[in-house]
């Protein structure tokens, strides 16, 4: 388990990191390493170069903007997950993250690196999808502004050019008198999940977004569906899959489970947020 | 004895301190190696092409089989035959024309480091003419695929044992039941894999080998002839071993071969660290099985005759003979005595990594048919479960019993003692078997379900044929102690250090122990079947008391004193009554050598006294120098520990997922060294039998890939899944057959967990559980389809 041979670069500004991505198509962006160390070390990807972003200054920071919060692409989930302002702009992005990893793999892996590693078991990126938030990235051609819709093309796959480096993420606040939560379902204590939920209910509005249930994180508006048909609704529009872990009927079953969950705890989430606002 | 001393190894282990094979530093020169493996279940090799590796920089060889000659050019030997196994199969240590499971070594290439090496392996270009694999054990017993040409139906072995007529018994009694029943792979998974360092020292003309193993004394006399070695030049050592569990047991690897024949052949010491993808799929598995099981009682539930056909997966090759399946075969009877008995198995070829013993080995297997046999009939008859269960019991009067098999070690399976009904009664009161009913009731009336089970196993341990010890004081006194079984973290340098202390009188402070080095004690057998307490906690106990009487024959001479009026008490002789009149160990150590090397205080000390007959010569006929005991302990059969185990389980009525509530353990080993380790061997069995009852399996896909050989979706569970407390009680019914009355507990945690998570399970949810390991998906499938009806 030793990673094929590849060049190495220590990127001093997210420009150097650019070019060196523009200059080498076989190169890749190195943060936390959480997720693409295993991957070379299992010889399943072998780049030609690695452009390591952690000693570029200025990208761990984690605001609160007017929108909502933002995350540097080097703020470690570690470091997010602990933040006061995050879990007061908007709650979901701390319950979520909880779930992510174990707490040494949660103190190296960056919030941001898990969102463009765009992984359908992950938590954040439906967090991000759910919530319409967006990622801000910079390349070759100068920066943009990715939407959360836009940014997840299929498994393992995001909207990020070759030489584009990601370089936050907004995650946006919470609404007043709107509520989240969030549930998943894994085999053991920190796992991916076998199926997770998120959930967004604002008046009316019911929203509820999936991991770990199709190949890519998907969001389901379940606006004005009773709440006794909210899990076969959700089905609907969903595929469940197959996996050594879940049959896809096993997995449909979680997500009737895990939506009637949600729903529910983000709507007493709604009444004590809006008590809280009242006061 | 007796005491619940704490562990001298683990402040080494705590403080990351331990040495393992990939620590032993052979210097700057050594060489790393890697193995080309096979990427196919089953395939032809039509041909191998290592040009591309050649003129890679710091690739220093590649052998593949073509370069093997001589006896490495053979296929590894079959460790254990049987008459039965008529079609035993080894592999070789590089495949020869042909590979049949994904993983096999093909290649072997020796580098300036791993990196290189692996990046030479994926060079090797080889051309195969892939086969139709037979993957699991339907696909073997259909027999319309094989996995080796000469080898018709995939049958390596079919082995028949039977007392009284057990057809007969069943179609005469009153009730008659039939259950199918299935149990998946596993395999042992210690977090260090394998590994072999080795150096060969032109100088002496010997080679010195390091290997993570159970057994030094077999890798050494393997090497020796595999690479035509005399036994004397071959050294093999045991450095702290990360878990073994039985994989470790197999020998030679492969790679054990290999690593010395390179080191020897590049003059530059070379080691190879396994990685986990190739433990997964290149190591050894086990407990695959499928049973079919015909039982006759009576309105007790006395069984009065029991017919068990299993089928077992023994995987590509059988280098361990037939040892897991007869084990199965004969330890199905756990502390039961049916009327007539009847089992036959075949064992049989799969295009999957082989299968040897991993902890229990063969048990599980045998205590689940059994289990689910009891709770079965104790369904259809409306009884109690531990009713029916006492009704079979072998009671505490009808020891020694001899059931009339053959077990595996070829002596006669006859248990040496035991009180099952004691065991019972305790195992009843530690869950709160009674009140169960009740608690049932009352959570079911909340929505909520949960379930009891329970399951009692025998588990023959500590079979032979021997283990030796060698005890040496010092002539600081302190004491060091050798025998050759290894250790993989059971804690021997603690309870061989109290048998000693205990024996000898000397502190335990004072007693180092060593293990596994073949230049310390070089005849040995190795650490399985639960035998290292028994065998060389025996050997060491005798050697010690060897020891101690030729200290007191030569403090008696010293003192002017009658042997017999001497004691030991922390490493001072004295005689009783007159504590002025003493001598150390240490200085006796000195009196037993009539050389006399006066470096030290304790030579000084030894002036004073003078020992020895001036007529005979210094050392005289049938003595020799040095305060030493050396013996050897060789039982006539294995001793037969016990126990008995409940779970109480809460199932999720909605995402099936299955809690822990209470665990509960009654064990007995006998006499107990060391409560504390006993304790230990016990959480951590039932932890590995957690895993396998509810997490573990081995995902092989139709075409024989595994597709889940990484930590990452091959679920050992994490100690968040373990529960906090076990709830454990002993019972001590000593062994007659060894001089400490101890039995083996090594295997024993592991031993009924299938068993008890099915019944248990089953109880909670109505459904009759026939396969094991159970996730929260299988349960939720059962539950859809509801087609066995209870
Ligand atoms: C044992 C284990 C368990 C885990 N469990 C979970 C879990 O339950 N849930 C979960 O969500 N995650 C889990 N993870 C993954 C973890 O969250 C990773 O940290 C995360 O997915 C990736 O973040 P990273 O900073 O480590 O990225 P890296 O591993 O460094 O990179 C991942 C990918 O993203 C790219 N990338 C990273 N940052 C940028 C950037 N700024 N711009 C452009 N491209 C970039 C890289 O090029 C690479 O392709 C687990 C990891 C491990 C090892």
């Amino acid at each position: 388990m030793k990673p094929a041979p590849f060049d190495y670069v220590r990127a001093a500004s997210v420009a150097e990191a650019v070019s060196a991505l523009a200059g080498d198509p076989g190169a890749k962006v190195l943060a936390g390493g959480q997720s693409l160390v295993p991957l070379l070390s299992m010889r399943l990807a072998a780049p030609s170069l690695l452009v390591d972003i952690n000693e570029v200054p200025g990208l761990a920071d984690v605001t609160v903007e007017e929108t909502g919060v933002r995350v540097g692409a080097l703020a470690r989930h570690a470091a997010v997950l602990d933040s006061d302002d995050v879990r007061r702009v908007q709650p979901l992005v701390s319950l979520a993250l909880a779930h992510v990893a174990h707490a040494t793999i949660r103190n190296r892996g960056t919030t941001v690196g898990s969102l463009v590693h765009a992984d359908a078991a992950a938590e954040m990126p439906v967090v991000l999808r759910l919530l319409g938030g967006s990622v801000e990235v910079e390349g070759s051609a100068g920066r943009r502004t990715i939407a959360a819709d836009d940014l997840y093309l299929g498994p393992l796959e995001s909207s990020l050019a070759h030489d584009e480096v990601a370089v936050s993420a907004l995650f946006p606040a919470l609404a007043p008198g709107a509520g989240v939560a969030f549930d998943e379902i894994a085999r053991r204590h920190g796992d991916y999940a076998m199926a997770g939920a998120a959930a967004l209910v604002d008046g009316d509005a019911v929203r509820v977004g999936y991991l770990s249930v199709s190949d890519v994180p998907t969001v389901v508006d379940l606006t004005g569906v009773p709440d006794d048909e909210l899990g076969e609704a959700a089905l609907a529009r969903l595929e469940p899959m197959d996996d050594i872990h879940a049959t896809a009927t096993y997995r449909a079953q979680l997500v009737r489970v895990l939506t009637a969950r949600v729903v529910a705890a983000a709507r007493s989430h709604a009444a004590a947020h809006d008590q809280q606002e009242a006061r | 004895m007796g005491q619940p001393v704490q562990r001298v190894e683990d402040q080494r282990f705590l403080r990351g301190l331990g040495r393992y094979v990939d620590d032993v530093d052979t210097g700057p020169g050594t060489l790393h190696a890697a193995v080309l493996r096979s990427p196919h279940a089953h395939a032809r090799i039509l041909d191998i092409d290592v040009e591309a590796v050649l003129d890679l920089d710091g690739v220093h060889a590649v052998y593949t089989h073509d370069d093997l000659t001589g006896p490495m050019a053979e296929p590894l030997p079959l460790l254990i035959p049987h008459p039965a196994l008529t079609h035993g199969r080894t592999q070789h240590a590089l495949a020869k024309d042909e590979v049949n499971y994904v993983g096999e070594a093909i290649a072997f290439v020796v580098a300036d480091d791993r990196y290189v090496a692996e990046d030479a392996v994926a060079r090797i270009v080889v051309t195969y003419d892939v086969l139709p694999p037979v993957v699991g054990l339907e696909a073997a017993r259909a027999g319309e695929r094989l996995v080796h040409d000469d080898v018709p139906g995939n049958l390596a072995a079919r082995l028949e044992q039977e007392v009284g007529d057990a057809r007969a018994a069943i179609a005469a009694a009153p009730h008659r039941l039939e259950l199918d029943l299935t149990i998946e792979r596993s395999a042992c998974m210690p977090l260090e894999g394998r590994g072999t360092v080795a150096r060969w020292e032109p100088d002496l003309d010997r080679l010195q080998l390091w290997t993570s193993t159970q057994t030094s004394t077999g890798v050494r006399a393997a090497v020796a002839v595999k690479l035509g070695l005399d036994l004397g030049q071959v050294d093999v050592i045991t450095p702290d071993v990360g878990g073994g569990f039985g994989v470790k047991v197999v020998h030679p690897w492969p790679e054990e071969l290999l690593v010395p024949y390179a080191a020897r052949a590049l003059g530059r010491p070379v080691k190879f660290t396994e990685d986990r993808r190739e433990h997964f799929i290149s190591s050894a598995h086990e407990r695959g099985q499928v049973q079919h099981v015909e039982v006759g009682f009576d309105d007790d539930g006395r069984v009065l005759g029991l017919d068990v056909e299993f089928w077992h997966d023994n995987g590509a090759y059988t280098p361990y003979g037939l040892i897991v399946p007869i084990i199965t075969s004969t330890q199905l009877l756990g502390p039961y005595k049916p009327g007539a008995y009847r089992v036959v198995f075949e064992s049989l070829y799969t295009n999957t990594v082989i299968v040897t013993p991993y902890r229990g080995a063969g048990r599980p297997q045998g205590c689940y048919a059994m289990e689910r046999t009891m709770d079965a009939v104790a369904a259809y008859l409306g009884k109690d479960r531990t009713e029916v269960r006492a009704a079979n019991f072998i009671q505490p009067d009808e020891f020694p019993y001899d059931h009339g098999l053959v077990f595996q070690d070829g002596r006669e399976l006859e248990y040496d003692s035991g009180d099952y009904p004691a065991s019972l009664e305790k195992l009843k009161e530690l869950v709160g078997w009674d009140d169960f009913p009740a608690y049932q009731r009352e959570m079911a009336a909340q929505g909520r379900r949960v379930g009891i089970g329970l399951a009692c196993y025998v588990e023959g341990t500590g079979v032979g044929p021997y283990e030796g010890a060698h005890v040496h004081v010092e002539t600081s006194g302190k004491v060091k102690v050798a025998t050759g079984l290894t250790t993989q973290g059971q804690g021997h340098a603690t309870v061989f250090a109290q048998l000693v202390a205990d024996e000898l009188g000397v502190r335990f402070e004072d007693v180092e122990v060593v293990t596994g080095d073949t230049r310390r004690m070089p005849y040995a057998v190795g650490t399985y079947a639960s035998r290292a307490a028994v065998m060389s906690g025996s050997a060491v106990h005798l050697a010690a008391r060897r020891a101690k009487e030729k200290a007191l024959r030569i403090a008696a001479d010293a003192l002017e004193a009658d042997p017999a009026d001497l004691q030991i008490v922390d490493g001072v002789v004295s005689v009783k009554g007159a504590p002025d009149s003493a001598i150390d160990l240490g200085t006796v150590s000195v009196l037993s050598n009539p050389l006399r090397y006066a470096f030290d205080e304790a030579s000084k000390a030894a002036t004073q006294f003078s020992v020895g007959d001036n007529s005979l010569p210094p050392v005289p006929e049938d003595e020799e120098p040095g305060l030493e005991g050396k013996d050897f302990y060789s039982p006539p059969r294995a001793t037969f520990a016990s126990g008995m185990h409940a779970v109480i389980v809460e199932t999720d009525p909605e995402t099936a997922e299955v809690t822990i509530l209470k665990y509960a353990v009654v064990h007995d080993c006998g006499h107990l060294i060391n409560p504390m380790i006993v304790e230990g061997q016990i959480h951590g069995g039932v932890a590995q039998g957690i895993g396998g009852a509810l997490y573990e399996r081995m995902a092989y896909d139709e075409s024989g890939q595994l597709l889940n050989a990484s930590f990452m979706d091959f679920l050992m569970p994490y100690v968040t899944e373990i529960p906090d407390g076990i709830d454990i009680d002993h019972l001590e019914t000593p062994s007659p057959l060894n001089p400490l009355g101890i039995k083996g507990a090594g295997e024993a945690g592991v031993i009924p967990s299938a068993a008890v998570f099915a019944a248990a399970i089953e109880d909670a949810e109505g459904l009759a559980i026939r396969a094991m390991p159970i996730s929260p998906s299988d349960l939720h499938t059962l539950r859809l389809s509801q087609e066995h009806p209870r």
